[in-house]
This record gives structure tokens, sequence and C-alpha cells, in this order.
């Protein structure tokens, strides 16, 4: 089961955070903090694996990957494959790249609760759920279509109704002018 | 964007995210977020906020949590967003609900009913929201509230909410697994879904179900079997695809599942062969999610029961992961390895080096990992290389948590293997002191039951051998600054003890010492209680040897300290330490008997000698002692009655009291008497006294106990200390040795293709492959056991040739082959690991089979003095003058010093033969440990010329 998702920047600054078993909000700083001393310790070009034992309790592993100024992390235990959580996070930056056409940070802090939506697609309650990134954009897509407000779907409605209208007359008129020309 | 959020946040946000963007410390930022913390908490109080806005507001409170800033003002709007009909103000109030709120806070109340009216919603999007939100949310108490709804939803018709159903149903059960168990058969059920992606999310629920309980499950595994078929022959959607490979989580999902049914199950396991073959033969190994399945595999592999073949595909993959530049895939080797050696240990040793390289990583993890691997292969033959190992490592590490496990582990390999009592002292020795105060205690209290005990009730010797070692190390180590409290308490007890046992050192010496760590620590009362109780015990002894004793003045100086000390546990073992020097002889061998802290000490529980002084008591009209737990009784409601409380009980008058508390049972030949109702001192120091001198002396058995796993595994270690040292296997080889050559020849030949290639290559091409490995390989031979055999044969021609040299000729030898040199004192240097194991004689000849037994012989001579002089440099340093000497023997008995000298062409292609050997010795069925013995010889004689690298091996002496 995977237990956490964090996104944090170089500075150590949090950008996402997911506890998927309930944290308490100070519990959750010192998480991100002592995950993020020993990310920024480690050197460069090696494993993407860490035993997380002593920050997170027993049996439990991080996988994290370093993109230009940010760190996706995620927390999990011993019935998920590491090599596979590598790949998730690689779907889920993927996703976030097609969604936002060349993702960066700015991206990620701006539009916090689509990078929630987005997640919630990927991971639901500490599992996987889906994996290819065209249907995860397919599903975010559906609710932010569905979420637009109502009062714009009747401002699109009138305006489509005002607009054939004016079609309808404006054809009538033609076919009346033709007519009077025929005549 | 839309409306999830995007750049449609209003500015006032967006100057938030970048105001704390440009914050300079941590202190300015909080100034800014609590600013923000204010704004929020005004705006969103006021009546009438467009709910536009208060969306905006809420997620602002979500980043402002993130932050680490208590945003709970804000809780009840988002409970209140949850409520509204738009979708996107739910999925907001969702989404801050779950992120806020816990399962158990009280707001989940007002939840409950919105998500139970949601999961009937007709727009699925609701629904999934609302999932989403169960999944987080509901708590043991609340989830009936749900359930109904959530297993009706497992029928919808949308896929999506399909999954997330099940989901939601698998988080009831990890919840509360007694509220859904009978729900359980839904999950079989899906397993049949049409949808492949509700397929996928039942394997999850049915992982933790068959981990718990296997053998229900056992007639899904042709399903299962069936289903990994199907996936891996890419019968799914192409959108099931994942980088070119067909829904690799669920390959992955079925595979663990595959490996906890057939593990132990032969039936069920071959079913599984065909399908685990394919993967492994079709499986692309260039991508990430590619390598994931194979690792997997390899799992399933080593669960199920054995089958050869496809052992042999794992160790494939496994050499390919080992071979790896990616550090990711080296872990994954590791693990893997560690894995597949419980059921074929000897895979391990065709990749000694490659382990040995990621030993060394500056990895940390990989390291880690590594450790582990080597924790688990350790074998008695290994030990010393793997403690010792360890130990640098722990040494070098800070991370206190990882410390105490290696420190753990340490002990629990050294206990199990020890391959002598010294080393064993040695070992704990350094644990205790990198790392004293991470030891659990009860370690320290059986290496004082060990060295009380002893390691067989055979010899005496031998344990008394180890006390004296044992003291000798402390003594030596005591001086050092800061030891860890832990290890200074087994310092003194051993001293105390056994200080002046073999009488090497005097009585004065040692209460010297331990004067010396009482003022040193003397903020730590323990040690302080532990050195002047071994004070007493030598001054016991002393006196009981009849030797007159003279208290140094610091000594005096102390136990006068001690007697006024705050602490009423020093105070009394100070003063009865100056209550025992007063008596004589006799008296002081009964109250402290020499060497007899194993000895059980017989306690009268019921106090018996004051038998006579209480009957006297009462004589005079003292009144009778009442137990602890019928004054309680009686102070609760009849204080008042407490003078004639036992009149009232034994008249049948009206009583007013609860039920007494049963009794425990006493004697009643004599009426317990109050102490505290006498009016005269009772003497307790001499029970007391008795408690305080068991507790000492007992202190090695106090984990008699507690029986479980941190006690000494006795029974396993004598027999592998009775092991011949070194010495006695030096001696006994002799004769087999020429009879073992002649086998050799049979051996010879399968190489002899190989040795002739050998002399193709140039000295020098071959230089840079064997610079790294001499120190390497040495390891590798001592950390697997197979290849470490060699030396054995050598001793015997080493004690003829070492005769013949002296010191005078260390010169010239250094200067005709400074190479050869460097690499001899290199391996003088080498610690005598377990070397010196039963090798068996494996000298490869470049001399054709045919030739008969003793001109072969006489062929080898000159390389076997090599191999001869590396190896007696294990054995002992002392004798490597004569090694060295035989050197010059040897170079000079050559027509010239270059590469054309026959030694060095047979030496290379030894070298030649070490690094093919690996690979094409291996593979020749039973012969593969012999010529693997072969192998490590030829390796050690092949590598000694170019050996080059000091450093490298001073890192591996530590």
């Amino acid at each position: 089961m995977i237990k956490s998702v964090m996104v944090m920047n170089t500075q150590g600054k949090p950008r996402l955070s997911k506890f998927y078993d309930y944290q308490p909000v100070e519990k959750q700083q010192e998480l991100i903090r002592s995950v993020f001393g020993v990310l920024s310790s480690r050197a460069e070009n090696v494993s993407n694996f860490m035993e997380a034992d002593s920050i997170f309790g027993p049996d439990t592993r991080l996988v994290y990957k370093h993109y230009a100024t940010l760190y996706f992390v995620l927390v999990f235990d011993s019935s998920e494959n590491e090599l596979a959580m590598l790949d998730l996070i690689q779907v889920f930056v993927e996703t976030l790249d097609k969604c936002f056409k060349n993702v960066c940070e700015l991206d990620i802090v701006y539009s916090y609760s689509k990078l929630h939506t987005i997640l919630d697609e990927i991971i639901f309650g500490g599992q996987v759920l889906e994996t290819s990134s065209t249907e995860v954009i397919k599903a975010v897509e559906e609710i932010s279509k569905c979420s637009l407000s109502l009062s714009l779907y009747i401002y699109i409605y009138i305006y489509l109704l005002s607009s054939l209208f004016l079609l309808c007359v404006c054809g009538a008129g033609f076919f009346m002018s033709v007519h009077v020309i025929n005549r | 964007m839309g409306s999830q959020g995007g750049f449609g946040q209003s500015k006032e946000f967006l100057d938030l995210v970048k105001s704390i963007g440009e914050a300079r410390s941590k202190a300015e930022e909080d100034r800014i977020v609590l600013h923000e913390i204010e704004t929020l908490k005004r705006r969103i109080s006021e009546p009438d906020t467009p709910k536009r806005k208060m969306k905006e507001y809420i997620i602002r409170l979500v980043y402002v949590e993130m932050l680490g800033h208590d945003a709970s003002f804000g809780y009840i709007h988002a409970v209140k967003m949850t409520h509204d009909d738009s979708l996107s103000l739910k999925r907001t109030g969702y989404l801050a609900v779950t992120l806020f709120l816990n399962e158990d806070h009280d707001l989940i109340i007002l939840i409950v009913n919105t998500i139970q009216k949601d999961l009937k919603s007709d727009n699925y999007l609701v629904v999934c929201a609302a999932l989403n939100a169960v999944c987080r949310l509901i708590n043991e108490e609340t989830i009936p509230a749900v359930l109904p709804q959530v297993v009706e939803l497992l029928g919808h018709s949308k896929e999506a909410v399909r999954k997330k159903a099940i989901m939601a149903l698998h988080r009831f059960y990890q919840k509360s697994p007694s509220s859904v168990q009978h729900l359980v058969s839904n999950f079989r059920k899906r397993l049949c879904d049409n949808d492949p992606g509700v397929m996928g999310a039942t394997l999850c629920p049915l992982f933790d179900l068959i981990t718990i309980d296997v053998n229900s499950y056992k007639d899904l595994v042709i399903s299962f079997v069936s289903i990994l078929k199907q996936v891996a022959e890419r019968r799914l959607p192409k959108s099931y695809d994942y980088h070119q490979m067909p829904a690799p989580f669920i390959q992955i999902r079925l595979l663990k599942i595959m490996a906890l049914l057939g593990s132990g199950d032969k039936q069920a396991s071959e079913n599984m062969y065909t399908v685990v073959g394919d993967i492994f033969r079709k499986c692309d190994s260039s991508s990430n999610i590619g390598n994931a399945i194979l690792y997997e595999c390899i799992c399933c592999v080593s669960s199920i029961y054995p089958n050869p073949k496809l052992i042999e595909s794992a160790a494939d993959v496994i050499a390919r992961f080992l071979k790896s530049d990616s550090h990711n895939l080296k872990y994954m080797g590791i693990d893997a390895l560690g894995r597949l050696i419980k059921t074929s240990p000897e895979i391990a040793e065709q990749h000694q080096l490659a382990v040995i390289d990621c030993l060394e990583d500056p990895d940390d993890t990989l390291k880690r990992k590594t450790f582990e691997l080597l924790y688990k292969m350790t074998k008695s033959t290994n030990v010393e290389v793997i403690v010792d190992r360890m130990i640098d490592y722990m040494i070098s590490i800070n991370d206190n948590h990882y410390k105490t496990e290696i420190a753990s582990r340490c002990v629990e390999l050294a206990e199990q293997f020890a391959p002598s009592n010294h080393w064993f002292i040695q070992t704990m020795n350094k644990v205790f002191e990198h790392a004293g105060d991470l030891v659990n205690i009860k370690v320290a209290h059986n290496l004082m039951r060990l060295i009380a005990e002893g390691f067989g009730e055979d010899d005496d010797n031998a344990d008394s051998q180890l006390r004296s070692s044992a003291v000798e190390s402390y003594l030596r180590i005591i001086g050092e600054p800061k030891l860890p409290s832990v290890f200074l308490q087994v310092i003194c007890w051993v001293l105390g003890e056994y200080g002046t046992a073999d009488g090497k050192f005097s009585a004065s010496y040692i209460t010297g010492k331990l004067c010396d760590v009482a003022e040193a620590y003397s903020n730590d009362e323990t040690v302080k209680a532990y050195a002047v109780t071994s004070l007493m015990k030598i001054y016991a002894f002393e006196i009981a040897a009849g030797r007159k004793v003279d208290m140094l003045p610091e000594c005096q100086s102390l136990i006068e300290e001690l007697s006024a000390s705050h602490s009423t546990d020093l105070q009394q073992r100070a003063y009865e330490l100056q209550a025992v020097i007063g008596l004589d002889a006799r008296a002081v061998e009964i109250i402290m008997p020499s060497d007899a802290s194993c000895e059980d000490i017989e306690i009268d529980k019921n106090l018996s000698f004051l038998n006579g002084y209480v009957q006297h008591a009462i004589e005079k009209g003292a009144l009778p002692y009442i137990s602890e737990n019928e004054r309680s009784g009686m102070l609760n409601i009849s204080n008042f009655r407490n003078q004639d409380q036992h009149e009232a009980s034994s008249m049948h008058s009206l009583r007013f009291e609860a039920y007494e508390l049963p009794k425990p049972s006493m004697p009643s030949s004599i009426p317990p008497v109050s102490l505290a109702s006498t009016t005269e001192l009772v003497p307790v120091p001499e029970p007391s006294y008795l408690r305080e001198t068991q507790k000492v002396a007992s202190s090695s058995s106090v984990s008699n106990a507690d029986p479980s796993e941190l006690r000494l595994r006795l029974d396993g270690v004598q027999k592998k200390w009775g092991r011949p040292t070194y010495s006695s296997s030096e001696t006994s080889t002799s004769s087999s040795t020429s009879q073992k050559t002649v086998n050799g020849v049979s051996k010879a030949d399968a190489t002899g293709t190989v040795n002739s290639k050998a002399h193709d290559n140039s000295y020098n091409s071959r230089k840079p492959q064997v610079e790294i490995s001499p120190e390497k390989q040495k390891l590798a031979a001592s950390l697997f056991g197979g290849s470490s055999k060699t030396d054995k044969r050598g001793s015997t021609v080493g004690h003829k040739a070492g005769k013949a040299s002296s010191h005078a000729v260390e010169k010239p030898q250094t200067t005709k082959a400074p190479v050869k040199s460097t690499a001899v004192e290199k391996i003088v240097v080498q610690p005598p690991p377990d070397l010196l194991d039963l090798g068996e004689p494996t000298v490869v000849s470049s001399c054709p089979p045919s030739v008969d037994p003793f001109k072969q012989l006489e062929g080898l001579i000159e390389p076997t003095q090599v191999t001869t002089s590396v190896n007696h440099g294990v054995v002992g340093a002392n004798k490597s003058p004569d090694l060295i000497g035989l050197y010059v023997e040897t170079a000079g008995s050559g027509p010239s010093t270059d590469d054309a000298n026959p030694l060095s062409g047979l030496t290379n292609s030894a070298i030649k033969n070490a690094h093919e050997g690996t690979t094409t010795q291996l593979s020749k069925g039973p012969n593969t440990k012999h010529s693997l013995e072969k192998d490590a010889l030829v390796r050690q004689m092949g590598v000694t010329p170019t050996s080059h690298n000091p450093n490298l091996f001073k890192d591996l002496l530590g």
C-alpha cells in the first residue's frame, strides 16, 4: 500500500503532500522535513530507493525522482515493487506534463486542486488505480467539463439559440428577396 | 484550465504564493502565512461570501495547512461546501475535508449524511467524489452507514465507479475486517468483471486476503494463471499498455499473488511454471517497467516450489541486474539475490565480485541492501569478515536507527557463529564501544552470563582463558574516554567477578581502575553502583583468600563520598562494602563466594529467620502483621475501625467494609506482625542485604526470565567453537597433498584450453582488469565460502622452503620484482580470516594431462611455492621474511625476470583463468565446487604479481 505522496522543491518547500493514513499537521511537517533532509543529502547518480524505516516506521520504503526543481516522493510498504513505484512517479509526471503542456513548478503551485484531482485518479486509497496517462487526462477533463458552472452553459445556450434565430431570419430574408427578384 | 484551479485563481492567491516563494527565512514565511490566516479568518466568516470566492478561500486554507499552519477554523466551512450541489464546489469541499480531517474527527458525523446522498447520485462523477471521501473519512463505526450503498455500486454501469467501489470496500476491509467479512465473496465475483481495469483493482484486496489465508484461495490458482497468460500475450486492449508493456501493474500484482499461493505447494507451483517462464523469455529488459516485472518474477520463482529451469533464468536476470550501470537495477539485483539464495545458495558465488562492488558503492541504500544480503548468507566460515565489515560500517554512520539495527545484527551473528571465544569478546567489545547505548541491555546481560557460564561444561580451562582474555581486553579499553554506560556496566561486573581470579593483576591495580571509572562517570549512578559492588567483590575475595586488604586512598574517599550520596542505593552499597571489609575471612567467604554468580541463591521468602524476633515482639504485646492489600482494603471504608478490625471480622457482627480481597496463603504457625506498629526499629538491613547481593550476583542470569530471541543460542555454538584452530589445520594435511594433486590433473585439462589462450594475451592488456580485483577477490573468497579454500597443501612446502631464507635477501628481491614484493607485503598484512579453511590442492597446471603425476609435481614446484608463500603470509605475519626469501628463490631460478619468465607466464595464465573460470567452470555440473576452489587458488596465484593498491587493503583491514 502507498502511504504517502509528496512533492517538494529543492529548497524543501512542500508543493503537494498527501497521506493515505491520517497524520496530524505537525507530524506531516516533521515527515516532510525529514524526507527532505535525507533527499538533499543524497548524491547524484545513486539509486532512487531508500529504506524509510527511521522516518515512517517499520517496513516502509521510499522512492523519489528528481525533476528540475522538484522532488517527487512516494512512500509505501513491502507489498509494492520499487521499480513499479518509480514508474508510477513517471506516470504522474507524464500526466502533469500533458495537462499543463510542459509542466513546471509554477503550474504545480498555482493549480493545486487540479493536482489533487489528477493524483486521485492515479492513486485511490493507497492503491494504484490507473496507470495510463491518457485515461487519467480523460477522466480529469470530464470532471472539469462537468463542473463548469451551470450559468456558463445557459449563456452558451442562449448565445447559440440567438445565433440560430438570426440565421433563420437572415435565411428567410434571403429566400424572400430571391423570391421577389424571381418575380 | 477550467475551474479546477489553474490560473483561474485570484490575484491574491498568486501573490501569496509568490511572496512565500520569495521569503528569505522561515520567520518571514511564517509572518506572511499568519497574515494570510488572519485575512482568511475574516473573509471566510463574512455572511454572503459568493460561492466561487468561498471555494478559493478553502483552497487557500488547504495550502496554508500544507505549509504547516493551523487552519482548523475553516474546517466547518469545508464541511459545508460538501453539501453544495455544484460538482466543482462539492469536489473542493471533499478534497479539503479529506486533507483536513481524520476519521475520528467530530465533524465527520456531518459529512456521513452527504456521502450517503452522493453515493446514490445519478451523476457518476459525484459518486466518484463521494467514494474518494469514503476511503479516507469512514471509520469502523460509520462503515455500516455507507456499506450497503458501496456494495450496490459494485454493479454500477460505469467501470470507473465499480473500480473505486472495490477499492473502497478493500479499504473497509483494512480498517475493520470483521465488518465486511460477509462480503469477501464479492471480490471473487468481481475478478470475472468484463472490464480488465476492474479485475485489476480486485487483485489488491485479494492479495491482502490471500496473505492472511492462503488455503481458501487455492482454487483460484488456475484463474490467476490464465489471466496472467492472457495479459502477457497482449490480449488486453491497447489502452492498458504502458511503455509497450501490457498492463504491467496487473502483471506485478498477479505475480505477487502467485508467489503467495505457490509457496510450498508443489501442485499449485507446477501450474505456474509455464507462464512465468514465458514472461522471463518475453519480457523486455530495456525498460524500467519491464525490469520491475522481471524482478517480480524472480520473487515469485524464489517463493514457489523450486524449478531448476526457472531458477536458472532467474539467475540470468539477476546477473543482468547486477552488471547494469543503474544503481536501481543493482539494488533490485541484490534484493533478488537475497531471495534466491534461500532456495539455491550456490548462485551467490557467481556474483561475488558484483556484490563486493555494491558493498563499496557510495550509495548508502545499496550498501545497506548488500549488508542485508550478507546477513542472510552468513555462515560460520565467513562470519568474521562479514561482522568486521558490518562493524566498520556501523562506526561510519550517524543514523541511530540503522546503527541499532546493524548492531543487533552483529550481536546476533556473533552469538550464532562465533569461531572462537577471543573473537567473540573482541567483537562484542567493538559493538559496545561504538553503539553501546543503542544496544539492548539484554545483550549486555547475555554477555556477562556467557562469560560467567563459559561455553561448555567440559572444559574449565577454556572458560578461565576466556575470562582472563576478557579481563585483559577490558583493562585495556577502560582507560578510553566516553565509553557507553552499558559497556561500562559489563566491564565493571567482569572486573569485579574475575579481575583477580587468575592472579595476573593485583587487587590494588583493579580497584584503582574501578575507582577511576566511578570518578570519571560520576553522574551515571548505575555505573557507579556496578563499580562499588565490584570493589566489594574484589575486597571480599582478597579477604577470603587470607590476604591483607589495604584500601587505596582514592577508594577510601570514593566510599566516603558515596555513603553520603543522595542515592539510597549507592549509599547502601557503600555501607555494605564497609561492613564486609570489617568481617573475618570465614564470614566473607560465605557472603561473597568466589565465582558463584551462576549458582542459585536460595531465598527464604517467608523470612523465617525473623520468626523468633516476631514471636518475642508479639509476646510483648505488639500487633500482628497485616498484609498490604488487607490494609488498603480497610483504609477505604473502615479506617476508623482500624484498631479492632480483626476482632470485628472474627465475630459475626454487621460488616460495613467491602469483602476482603483473597488473602495470599501465609504460614499459619506465626501470626504475622505489623512491623510498623512496633516501637523498636526492626533490623531491616539483613533481608535487604540479601536482596541486594542477590540482585548483583544474579544480574547475569537476568535474561533467564526472558527466554525470547535475545538469548544466546549456545547449543549451536559449542560445536563450532570446538573447531580446529589454525595451527592444527596446518599440520593435518600433508598426507593428502600428493594424492589430491593427482586428482587435480583431471581438473587441469578442463581448463587447459583457457590456459593456452591466456598465453596469447599480453600481460599489459590484462592489467586493468586485474587491478581492481585482488583485494576484492580476497574478500570475495572469504565471504563466499566456496571459493575461499586455498591453502592446506601449500603449508608443507612452505615450511621446507621457508627455512632457506633470511631477511637479508629482501632487498635484491624488491629490485628484481618490485610488483611481486609489494604484493607479498600486502598479503602478509592480510588479516587471518577463514582462508585457512580446508583447501584442496588446486593448482592449475599447463602440463598436458597425460604426464605422470610425479613429473607433474616437479613441474609444479615453482608455482606451488608462490601460493605457499601467499598462504603462509596469511597464516602468520612472523613468517613473512621466509616468504620473501622464497620469492627470491623462485625469481632467481628463472632465466630472466621479464614476462618471458615461465613463472609469470604461468601466473598470467592463471589470472586469465581466474577471470574466465568464474563463468566457464561453474556450469560443469557436479564438479563446480572443486573447480571453484581451484579457481580461488589460481586467482590468488595470479593476482599476486599485479596487486598494487595498498589503500584498498587498508580499507579492508579497517
